[in-house]
């Protein structure tokens, strides 16, 4: 087979400077046909771009027919473990109606695939596999196809069908023309057809199975690439040298302290960005730690037993998401009134390997072999650190560590970039376990305060929520490459931080992405209600703080936190009403979906109707509880309910769970292993989170720094069963699935060792030294009652 | 900078390299294998694995004069079976899809691998204490532990 690129790619490569047989050599492209550059020419940086990317109207940006009728797609949106790149094969294959193996997919390069801004937010699956992008290129290529054979056969487009890379007659099978015939190696030149029907999830044959990954036989047998992996010819190794407190500076380096070590290069100096290059990763190791710098004292911190006050205490960006104006009415109008506050603390990404880039950045141009969720903004911030154009640049998606949001890719993207500058040639830079984990982006640390209103019949009649979140930094998006530590060291801002009270009143409609808003409250803005619940008094009020470190998303973002606090505070009311926790949430619901994942997963788990905590519990020795725990994943992108089982050692305070049922609807499943594989994975990881997981300091640093001191659950320990019951919704548009089981753990298992102990756990990570401490207190008011 | 000679999946390699470096560096740089990974540096996650005379050892910890001094068989991921004939722990891998990302792989087969080799009839709890230091961060842990019951099954029929 002869490779061929289109014309548009051929030039666009050439501006760009890249080699053709490189590229060639890279993809195994045969026909590229794509719009790309052509955004990018017109845009330049100005792309204001959401989650999702500009995308591209182009049917030859997404699908290229070979001169030998194989298939060649491109997406945007990426493969970092969670078994993506099979499922848009998938997809590939059945819209195109070709086998799985004459389909190659190109995952996520800038110079090739179109822009669909970060793989994340569980929006892969809504983006690439409903009737936009990918799916609706495939969808409109196979229409095209057929309306191709129509004027070449003679025969009416409703008579043909596409079928195993053929356009046949369904009146005469002997006719029949080969893709290839019909556009092979050529243009469509066609827009995407909005009216391009999609088979139904009924007619799949490929999509919707089990097919297994095509990663997953490399990645067993240790020879996959990684981006760890990349090899560029003349590649040096780098090592960056952070800081030793959050806030130090710079006031000398002494570059004679390495000069007499063997392979080094480099010592590179930029801001308060330091690295060294070496000709060998092991020399940079050690140059690293050998380095002389002299840094300032950093920005003393709070201690971290005052963070959940602290946070209470500083300007605040107030956003009201939800104002019904009667809340503080009804509230003193209200028979009983309960309130809680819930805390969680910043947890980390802690991705297994460190990250890892590698950068070749030559005068005018550059390469990055990078992890990044974010292929285009990676692009465009590094031409900003780098001073180079946008398109000048090539970012090439290479698979890291699983990331679960943004780890620390995209910082050593940019270290990698600037070394490479520094010494103009290629660089290979990989992260310590320290560095990684010290400077990465964490999750979002939160206090929240809940407060509910009885009426007569116990049911909730007014719900009002008030928290308040530390944030600095996030994604780097197209022009922000300060929101991570290396940009921030390189001179550049995190996005700034306007402190704003009170919150202007909501006037847009909900939207419930972060999980805000509890899942019981109508959510009425605007004469719209978003909600999926029933009470009508309600306020949704949040406090943006500044963080001292940074932040950004960490899978289930501001979800996992919020729906611990709903989750866990319905729980608490359901009890306070002698209610079972399974019928007062039906009870308060008004959303058939969210209601028929909460009574797929109350039947499997055998749920026993009665209200927590259980009546015949025990003051001392192991007792067991049940939880429940639900929710409409950022509103509407999944719908999820678990229910938990776990032993409590009420003398030693560990908490051992030994059940997870999980019941979701994601819409049409692509590929049900897979989904599986992803419910089972965010489960356990939730526990790990829930019982484990916290970042601490102390006055001048990070101190979770190595897994001794980050405590995460271990391959060992003794996993639960976790039962999945998938909700078939062929109907219904494809929702995400790999953040919806994690969302909810913490609460499940909160609301179980409630049900076990009659004690409610406030604040995660439940540690067994938290749990004893509550089982104290609460023994000790159940005394002060007595009294 | 010294010339040691290592016994590398079956292969004699010579290395030109600094005694001192742990051995991962030499495997991953050097000799261009993909199966063992830097995770920690520190022992304390497993990525870094390798057979060291058919003995689970944390690479990114192990001196490479050491390992060449001992002359000993190192065996890494890719060692154990190749992408065409997967060993049968390999094989349980690929039939129970157990895996996310992958990063991890050489320290749960490689570590699964020499303890069943010396402890075949191991009980599901001692192949779970087995793996007590060992890290997944995508908690693939129910399928890990699916495919490793299943190759022991499969070798005990």
């Amino acid at each position: 087979m002869t490779p061929v690129l289109s014309p548009d790619a051929l030039s666009a490569l050439d501006r760009a400077g890249f080699s053709r047989r490189d590229f060639l050599k890279s993809s195994g492209a045969l026909v590229v046909a794509f719009a790309s550059a052509a955004v990018v020419d017109r845009y330049g940086t100005l792309l204001a771009q959401g989650i999702n990317g500009t995308g591209s109207t182009q049917l030859d940006s997404w699908i290229a027919i070979g001169g030998d009728g194989t298939v060649t797609a491109y997406t945007g949106k990426c493969d970092f473990g969670q078994g993506l790149y099979t499922a848009q094969l998938q997809l590939v294959a059945e819209e195109l109606a070709v086998p799985m193996s004459r389909v190659r997919l190109i995952q996520c390069d800038t110079s090739v695939t179109p822009d669909q801004g970060t793989t994340s937010g569980q929006q892969s699956h809504p983006a690439n596999f409903n009737r936009t992008n990918l799916a609706l290129a495939a969808a409109t290529a196979r229409e095209a196809l057929v309306g191709l054979a129509s004027r070449r056969l003679g025969v009416a487009a409703s008579d043909l069908v596409a079928r195993d890379g053929l356009v046949v007659s369904t009146v005469d099978p002997s006719r029949a023309v080969p893709y290839a015939e019909l556009v092979g190696a050529r243009r469509f030149d066609l827009q995407l057809d909005a009216r391009a029907t999609r088979k139904h999830p009924r007619e799949w044959t490929v999509l919707g199975t089990s097919v297994p990954r095509v990663d997953m036989r490399d990645m067993v047998t240790g020879r996959f690439e990684f981006v760890h992996n990349v090899k560029v010819p003349g590649m040096l190794h780098g090592r960056v040298v952070r800081p030793p407190d959050i806030g130090a500076t710079i006031a000398g380096v002494d570059e004679g302290s390495v000069r007499d070590l063997p392979g080094i290069v480099k010592v590179v100096v930029k801001g308060n960005f330091v690295g060294v290059v070496c000709e060998k990763p092991w020399q940079a190791v050690q140059a690293a730690e050998r380095l002389a710098v002299n840094w300032t004292r950093g920005t003393p911190l709070a201690s971290q037993s005052d963070l959940y006050r602290a946070l209470r205490s500083q300007p605040a960006r107030d956003t009201l998401l939800v104002d019904s104006g009667d809340v503080d009415a009804k509230l003193a109008a209200a028979s009983t009134v309960l309130r809680s506050t819930y805390h969680h603390p910043y947890q980390m990404h802690g991705s297994i390997g460190t990250s890892c880039a590698v950068a070749d950045v030559q005068a005018d141009r550059a390469t990055i072999w990078s992890a990044t969720q974010s292929v285009y903004p990676t692009r465009n911030t590094s031409a900003t650190l780098l001073g180079l154009r946008p398109e000048n640049i090539r970012v090439i998606y290479t698979r890291g560590a699983g990331c679960y949001g943004i780890n620390g890719a995209d910082t050593v993207s940019y270290d990698a970039a600037l070394l490479s500058q520094a010494v103009g040639r290629p660089v290979r830079v990989q992260l310590s376990r320290q560095d990684e984990m010290a400077w990465e982006n964490y999750g979002n640390a939160f206090a929240i305060d809940q407060r509910v209103g009885l009426d007569q019949g116990g049911n909730i009649a007014v719900w009002d929520y008030e928290a308040w979140s530390a944030a600095r930094g996030g994604r780097p998006g197209y022009n922000t490459p300060g929101n991570v530590v290396t940009g921030f060291l390189a001179g550049f801002n995190p996005a700034p931080f306007s402190p704003r009270t009170p919150a202007p009143a909501p006037n847009t409609p909900l939207n419930n992405g972060s999980n805000t808003a509890p899942s019981y409250i109508r959510g009425l803005v605007r004469n719209t209600s978003n909600g999926a619940g029933v009470v009508v008094s309600e306020r949704v009020l949040s406090h943006r703080v500044l963080s001292p470190f940074f932040t950004g998303p960490l899978r289930a973002p501001e979800r996992l936190q919020n729906t611990f606090a709903h989750e866990c505070f319905m729980d608490e009311v359901a009890a306070h009403v002698k209610a079972d926790p399974v019928e007062y949430r039906l009870r308060h619901l008004n959303h058939a979906r969210l209601s028929g994942a909460i009574r797929a997963a109350a039947a499997r788990a055998n749920w026993q109707r009665r209200p927590s905590p259980r009546p015949d519990r025990r003051p001392s020795g192991t007792v067991s509880g049940r939880g429940i725990a639900c929710v409409c994943y950022e509103g509407d992108n999944g719908y999820v309910a678990m229910v938990a089982d776990v032993d409590v050692n009420q003398d030693t305070g560990l908490i051992h769970v030994t059940r997870l049922v999980v019941a979701q609807d994601s819409g049409p499943m692509s590929n049900p292993d897979g989904l599986r594989n992803q419910i089972e994975g965010g489960a356990l990881q939730g526990m790990s989170r829930a019982l484990g997981e916290e970042v601490t300091w102390d006055d001048r640093k990070v101190t979770s720094v190595d897994w001794r001191s980050y405590h995460t659950l271990p391959l060992g320990f003794a996993a639960p069963t976790v039962e999945i019951v998938l909700i078939d919704q062929p109907d219904v548009e494809a929702c995400g699935s790999g953040e919806t089981s994690i969302t909810v753990v913490a609460a499940a298992i909160g609301n179980a060792v409630f049900d076990a102990t009659g004690v409610r756990l406030r604040e995660v990570p439940f540690t067994a030294e938290r749990v004893l401490r509550a089982i104290s207190e609460s023994s000790k008011s159940e005394v002060r009652r007595a009294k | 900078m010294s010339i040691l000679t290592l016994r590398v999946n079956g292969r004699s390699q010579d290395v030109d390299v600094d005694p001192a470096t742990p051995l991962l560096y030499v495997l991953s740089d050097d000799l261009d294998l993909r199966g063992p990974k830097f995770g920690c540096g520190l022992g304390q996650c497993g990525a870094c694995t390798v057979l060291l005379n058919g003995q689970a050892t944390r690479s990114c910890l192990t001196p490479v004069s050491s390992v060449a001094q001992a002359k000993a068989e190192i065996i890494t991921l890719e060692g154990l079976g190749s992408s065409g004939a997967p060993h049968p722990l390999q094989q349980a891998f690929i039939a129970e899809q157990a895996a996310q990302c992958g990063f991890c792989l050489s320290g749960v087969i490689l570590t699964a691998k020499a303890f069943l080799d010396q402890n075949p009839r191991a009980t599901d709890e001692q192949i779970q204490q087995a793996l007590s230091g060992v890290l997944c961060r995508c908690f693939a842990n129910v399928r890990m532990l699916a495919a490793i019951r299943r190759y022991v099954r499969e070798a005990r029929a």
